[in-house]
């Protein structure tokens, strides 16, 4: 057996296999790098596996959490494990969008799931999950009802601030002047979109195109990165672990060469 | 055998680096003239009429290695300068009204000599501490290159205020310029220069002798003392050491191996040199080469004042047009045998990152090399995060251990 855990900035995720790859389990954690989100999610991937870990040959650590992690044999960053994961999934995704807590990242691979050039959110946290998590807040809107907020938006309204401080503030404006929340939420969507469609561009948008991590859950983002990309974008079923899943290929490729 | 040739080049560089502040403290407080002078500046002059000449990006760069520039950022910034102006003139700005730092000190300057090759801030910066201080300001104006080559126009322009320049030493001295020392400066700057760039060189063996970022200390010696025989001498040590080391097959390093050769785009960080350093060298990967060197190989025919005018025209890439950029990135990936590149978005400096996504597109479709680009900032610490930096830089790994394995299989 073999274990990949993915430790982001805003949740844990751990991915268990057996030695033919069948997954085993698959679980997220809703704390992220320096809390018990770590252990926790180990702990409900063995009892999910029926494993313990002194079943586990070899573990790959991968996001922010990936160098503090004890338990690793091996780091590897979110990028790679992304492709990896992606690239099991879906063998023709040469794009991969991935938007996680604090990083933003588009993936350009090539026909054997190796990266050929990628791009990250640079200056600030504008258009990465961070930036949900603050329009959700500031909605007054959970986080996983941000989608269907935003998808009653029938009048969307501009958001042009890239900082994520000033884009709060200019929601409380719109708000303060009586817009709608599924319009402000839906302005909202529309600006991740096209600062995350800015950034794809950058290393050039090649289909197929599959989007990841945590804001791959917010089917109004995928809806509105579709338009500003003019093209069909596919989720994995579970795109939080779809790292720790790569992590976990990685591991499995480690263990069978010791 | 002299005393100084005993000494490694490295131990030399730092004697060096401290006698450069003491000379100056102690020349000022004997009545003799100081320059403030930008990086790339037409040193011949100053170093022929003997004029003790400092240079704030030197020194903003010590005050950053040690960690010590955020008192002056502060400052500059309670003076009313924002936050987007160069880190490099915010640190100096304040400097010239703090006069101390837990780096070297060096005098304040009697008057200025401002460059405009490197970029167009250093103009009002220099212009700012003109009036602060009230000392006369030189300035040297060298067009932005928008053609592939200078324009002969332009060095006509450049070559006239040359001998005004010379004019203006000969006012604020008081003493006539010397044409026939002029010749020999002339003629140290060009070997001095012709030794920096063969050391510089010899890091395209496999693998380099040279530890990249040590390059950030002997530039320092480049920038001050290019017209000197001392720097002459020391980077011909250093050349012999290294091409030493490439005779005994020794890398970059006395441990660990060099696995993944670099070039690194832009100023460094400064505040973060051991950090940004060690994250590197422990992926095993080495800085063999950088935008800088050439900077500083400013080569001309000694006594053609035309010449020294272009070519402090022309060998500054923050003058030159895209073309040159990305031909000269594509002739060092080449020439290095890189498998990678490093760019460091550097937030101080717009000239800079303003094309960097452009050339590092064509450069990767021209070399299919790995890169990266990474947020920081010369000299504030203020715009730079560790675990960003660390996961680009692993990723950058990643990509270059993938992409030799695919030569590796495709052999």
């Amino acid at each position: 057996m073999v274990l990949g855990i993915d430790i982001g900035s805003s949740s844990s995720k751990a991915v268990i296999l057996d030695p033919s790859g069948t997954l085993l389990a698959a679980q997220v954690v809703n704390l992220g790098t320096g809390t018990r989100g770590a252990g926790q999610v180990v702990e409900l991937a063995h009892r999910q596996a029926g494993t313990t870990p002194a079943d586990i040959r070899c573990t790959v650590a991968t996001g922010y959490g990936r160098m503090t992690y004890q338990g690793a044999d091996r780091q590897l960053t979110e990028l790679s494990c992304h492709a990896k994961g992606i690239h099991h999934l879906f063998p023709k995704a040469r794009t991969v969008v991935d938007i996680g807590g604090q990083d933003t990242k588009v993936l350009r691979l090539d026909g054997d799931g190796s990266i050929d050039n990628f791009v990250m959110n640079d200056k600030c946290a504008a258009g990465t999950g961070r930036f949900l998590e603050v329009m959700a807040r500031v909605l007054d809107c959970p986080i996983g009802e941000l989608s269907q907020l935003a998808q009653a938006g029938r009048e969307p309204v501009s958001i042009s601030n890239m900082c994520t401080v000033f884009a709060e503030s200019e929601v409380i404006s719109h708000l303060s002047a009586n817009v709608s929340p599924a319009n402000v939420a839906s302005g909202a969507i529309l600006s991740i979109a096209t600062r995350i469609a800015g950034m794809a561009g950058r290393v050039g948008v090649v289909p197929e195109v599959v989007m990841t991590g945590g804001g791959a859950l917010n089917q109004a983002l995928v809806a509105a990165l579709e338009d500003a990309l003019h093209c069909t974008i596919q989720t994995p079923q579970e795109p939080q672990t779809t790292g720790a899943l790569g992590a976990a290929l990685f591991a499995l490729g480690f263990a069978k060469k010791e | 055998m002299n005393e100084q040739s005993k000494r490694s080049s490295k131990q030399w560089v730092n004697d060096m680096l401290r006698e450069h502040y003491r000379h100056a403290r102690q020349a000022k407080e004997d009545g003799q003239l100081v320059c403030w002078s930008t990086s790339i500046a037409p040193q011949e002059l100053l170093t022929t009429m003997g004029i003790i000449t400092m240079y704030p990006e030197n020194h903003a760069a010590a005050i950053g290695a040690r960690k010590d520039t955020e008192q002056f950022i502060h400052h500059t910034e309670q003076m009313g300068y924002s936050s987007d102006l160069c880190s490099y003139a915010r640190v100096n700005l304040a400097y010239a009204e703090l006069q101390h730092s837990e780096a070297e000190n060096m005098p304040l300057p009697d008057f200025l000599l401002c460059t405009s090759n490197i970029c167009h801030t250093v103009i009002k910066w220099y212009e700012n501490l003109a009036k602060e201080l009230n000392i006369p300001l030189i300035l040297f104006d060298t067009p932005f290159n928008h053609t592939d080559e200078v324009q002969e126009h332009n060095v006509k322009y450049m070559e006239g205020q040359l001998y005004h320049i010379i004019d203006q030493l000969e006012e604020i001295t008081g003493k006539k310029f010397d044409y026939d020392k002029l010749r020999e400066v002339m003629a140290i700057s060009n070997e001095t220069c012709s030794w920096w760039k063969k050391a510089t060189e010899l890091a395209a063996a496999k693998p380099s002798p040279l530890d990249g970022f040590e390059l950030f200390n002997y530039l320092a010696i480049i920038v001050f003392a290019r017209g000197t025989e001392e720097a002459r001498d020391l980077f011909h040590l250093w050349h012999d050491e290294l091409a030493e080391k490439i005779r005994l097959g020794q890398g970059p390093w006395k441990e660990g191996e060099e696995q993944y050769r670099v070039l690194w785009d832009g100023i460094a960080c400064w505040p973060y040199l051991r950090y940004t350093y060690k994250t590197l060298k422990n992926l095993g990967i080495n800085v063999v080469t950088s935008t800088y060197p050439k900077s500083w190989t400013v080569s001309y025919e000694t006594g053609d004042i035309a010449g020294m005018a272009r070519a402090y025209s022309a060998n500054v890439y923050p003058n030159r047009n895209l073309n040159y950029d990305v031909d000269n990135m594509v002739t060092l990936t080449k020439k290095f045998g890189l498998d990678g590149i490093v760019f460091h978005s550097n937030r101080s400096c717009k000239l800079m990152d303003f094309r960097q996504y452009e050339v590092q597109r064509r450069v990767m479709e021209e070399c299919g090399v790995a890169s990266v680009m990474f947020d920081g900032d010369q000299t504030d610490p203020r715009l730079f995060s560790e675990a960003q930096y660390e996961t680009r830089i692993q990723a950058l790994a990643e990509m270059m251990e993938a992409n030799q394995r695919k030569r590796r299989n495709a052999q």
